[in-house]
């Protein structure tokens, strides 16, 4: 059962060979057993979790079943949920029990999925290793010493070793995709406006968006049709019908090769020499799969990306210092124990508050759009934003989706970057370019590189063709096994 | 570009976070080095490329003006660092 697909789990729970109470209880022990070596969850509730449980178990009895009734999920720990520590990885919120429940979280409650708990992360979802959090760094289950990526890596990680069939996340450079092919998943990153942002703790709101992560792409697109969706109150939430993405895979197609006429493009930018020889090998073998299946490789040209990262650490800088300034010890979160007049108590409360990365974030924001400053940072950064977007839309007229790799390098060590932003912040190299351009992209695991560490090959659709990454790479996980390996930790 | 420690002093003033000191000269180094990633950006020229600030160019929505959401202080207020009669409790600000 801990290494049952979605769609086994629910033909299992329909079939009454497990009660989702059951189900619970077996992930809620793995958790037991795991969590102190992993540092996977922040929060873990049983007694919540057993209780909707029951629910489930309920529901299922009455025949009122949908896709993920009885399921067990995790959320990341910047989604609001009513009742529960939303702490976003900080201490500046490590007593906000929130009030209310973020539209993902109702989503899925109203699915029936069942919370087992809340995920570790990178504070305010600000790293690339899952090491800038209060609670702790998040092992890597396919070697304990090494990260599983960030900001996510407590939902990767908890997924990657089976603490949790289905988690959330979300990427604003490479949040969901980066520690799922860190950690031998699969994770989606839907376009700009398709997932509500209301409730989920906000970074950069240009670039924010919740996705799923997963051990297949079949998986994932059962957790994302119950995510996605309108919500009036997000001011960005696009009015679009919502998509069936499990329907939508299983599109029929020649047996054989059921990737014929599907172009995937290359860019030449994105094989260059940043990326590792043992990466290049597994993504290399992987486009042969993909040509195998009847798919042909156009190459295609991104001349803008190197900007994607300079772009990104001022836009997203610049939204974070702006978004964060509401933390300030007035109306919930940390406020300092020892304080003069109220400008002193801000000052304090946000010092203590937030640690290093967070502060760095905030003051290289309030200085880009200080005074005198705009046009020539961020105004600059939002007019490199647009020749990216170009770039992915001039591609697209040769191509159905980009394909490449998900990070230059596999896992590395705890500590390794960790004293240094600017090695940090290159490591998401392949990602930030499909959030400045509101992009979907979906990381799935193509092979392992030196030591045993998974390798991930990111594909990059249109806007909106989250049904048609998702079809591709299940065809992928259709003919290979790389989504199926486990950690021995997991075993 | 590179920041002088007293510029980084103004900007943690703007931002209210408080700068020991002793971190203020680490802070400066490590600012520095983000902005020397940062200034790649200079070389492009960009005369004439329309801002892009959201992928669907959408406009903001607007709605009925009524009141939609049930009051719920209480709620709210419970996990406040200090609240008194209703009220958040700040230090005085005026004499």
């Amino acid at each position: 059962m801990i290494n049952a697909s979605l769609t086994e789990l629910r033909a299992a729970l329909d079939a009454r060979k497990i009660s989702s109470v059951e189900l619970a209880q077996l992930f809620l022990q793995r958790i037991e057993r795991l969590n102190p070596t992993i540092n996977a969850f922040i929060t873990v509730d049983p007694a919540v979790a057993l209780a909707s449980a029951r629910e489930a178990d309920a529901r299922i009895a009455r025949g009122e079943t949908g896709p993920l009734t009885g399921i067990p999920l995790a959320h990341k720990d910047l989604f609001c949920t009513e009742g529960m520590l939303t702490s976003c990885g900080s201490k500046m919120l490590a007593n906000f029990i929130s009030p209310y429940d973020a539209h993902v979280v109702s989503q899925l409650k109203a699915a029936g999925a069942v919370l087992l708990g809340k995920t570790n992360m990178d504070e305010f979802a600000m790293g690339s290793s899952n090491e800038n959090s209060h609670f702790g760094p998040v092992a890597n289950p396919w070697d304990l010493k090494r990260v599983p990526g960030g900001s996510s890596g407590g939902s990767a990680a908890a997924v990657a070793a089976r603490m949790v069939p289905i988690a959330t996340g979300t990427d604003t450079g490479g949040s969901v995709r980066q520690p799922a092919a860190l950690t031998g998943i699969t994770g989606i990153k839907p376009t700009y406006g398709v997932v509500s942002r209301y409730g989920m703790v906000a970074y950069a709101s240009s670039l924010d968006q919740g996705g799923a992560l997963a051990a297949s792409a079949s998986d994932c697109a059962m957790v994302l049709s119950a995510m996605a969706g309108f919500d009036p109150r997000d001011s960005t939430s696009l009015e679009r019908p919502t998509e069936d993405y499990s329907r939508a895979i299983e599109a029929p197609a020649p047996v054989d090769k059921p990737l014929t006429g599907l172009r995937i493009g290359l860019p030449a930018e994105f094989f260059g020499p940043g990326m590792a020889d043992d990466v290049r090998a597994s993504i290399e073998a992987a486009l042969d799969t993909y040509r195998a299946l009847g798919a042909r490789t156009v190459e295609v040209s991104l001349p803008n990306a190197q900007l994607a990262i300079p772009a990104y650490y001022v836009i997203a800088p610049a939204e974070a210092s702006s978004n964060l300034s509401r933390f300030d010890g007035v109306r919930y979160g940390h406020r300092a124990a020892e304080y003069g007049d109220l400008d002193d108590m801000y000052r304090k409360s946000r010092a203590e508050g937030f640690g290093a990365e967070v502060k760095r974030r905030i003051l290289v924001g309030t200085y880009v759009l200080s005074h005198g400053y705009y046009d020539a940072y961020y105004l600059q950064a939002q007019k490199l934003r647009r020749l990216i977007a170009d770039d992915f839309q001039r591609a697209f007229t040769a191509c159905d989706v980009i394909a490449g790799p998900t990070s230059p390098t596999t896992a590395w060590a705890i500590g390794e970057k960790s004293d240094d932003p600017v090695q940090m912040y290159l490591s998401d190299i392949y990602t930030i370019a499909v959030n400045l351009a509101g992009l979907p992209g979906l990381s799935h695991p193509c092979g392992f590189g030196k030591g045993n560490l998974p390798v991930g090959l990111q594909l990059i659709g249109d806007y909106f063709a989250e049904a048609r990454l998702l079809n591709t790479a299940h065809r992928f996980q259709q003919v290979t096994d790389w989504h199926a390996r486990r950690p021995a930790i997991a075993a | 570009m590179a920041l002088t420690l007293e510029q980084i002093r103004r900007i943690a003033d703007l931002s209210r976070l408080e700068l020991p000191e002793a971190e203020a000269e680490a802070t400066r180094v490590k600012l520095n080095g983000i902005f020397s990633l940062i200034e790649q950006m200079q070389a492009v020229d960009t005369r004439g490329v329309e801002p892009m600030s959201h992928p669907q160019d959408v406009s903001q929505r607007l709605r009925e003006d009524r009141v939609s959401e049930a009051d719920r202080r209480d709620d709210y207020q419970r996990i406040a660092p200090q609240i008194e009669a209703g009220l958040y409790l700040v230090p005085k600000v005026l004499e």
